[in-house]
């Protein structure tokens, strides 16, 4: 992170619910908000983004994106999962 | 907007979400270089 800047780096993330992406998304942004690893109080302040969420599928090759994805899209609750991904 | 295009990404997938090698596939084809990949796995 230093060699690049917080700028260069992206988190994205492959979440099944909505709790995981929650506490994912604050673990790399304000902290481990449990606690109990090494980022505990630590701000990284990373950018993240969820897999699921459009703008990732807006930018990819869309033939890659489907195969990959496939029926994740709705099998998971996208909606819910990308908008715990924004930090209140 | 979040710009994939020539960043550095870590991606952290999830056994029962999508995996890291998966997610990695996705951000090289916008453009992007993956420079952490990972699944985790609670089960």
């Amino acid at each position: 992170m230093q060699a690049n800047g917080a700028a260069e780096i992206v988190v994205v993330l492959g979440t099944p619910d909505r709790d995981s992406t929650e506490i994912v998304t604050q673990t790399v942004t304000t902290g481990d908000p449990s606690y109990a690893g090494p980022l505990a109080g630590i701000s990284l302040g990373l950018p993240v983004i969820h897999v699921l969420d459009e703008r990732v599928a807006a930018q990819s090759d869309p033939e890659t994106y489907s195969s990959v994805i496939g029926v994740m899209l709705d099998a998971l609750d996208t909606e819910a999962i990308v908008a715990a991904t924004v930090i209140s | 907007m979040t710009e994939l295009n020539g960043k550095c990404i870590i991606a952290i997938g999830e056994r029962d979400g999508i995996p890291g090698p998966a997610i990695a596939e996705i951000v090289r084809s916008a453009g992007a270089r993956e420079v952490v990949s990972f699944t985790q796995c609670f089960v």
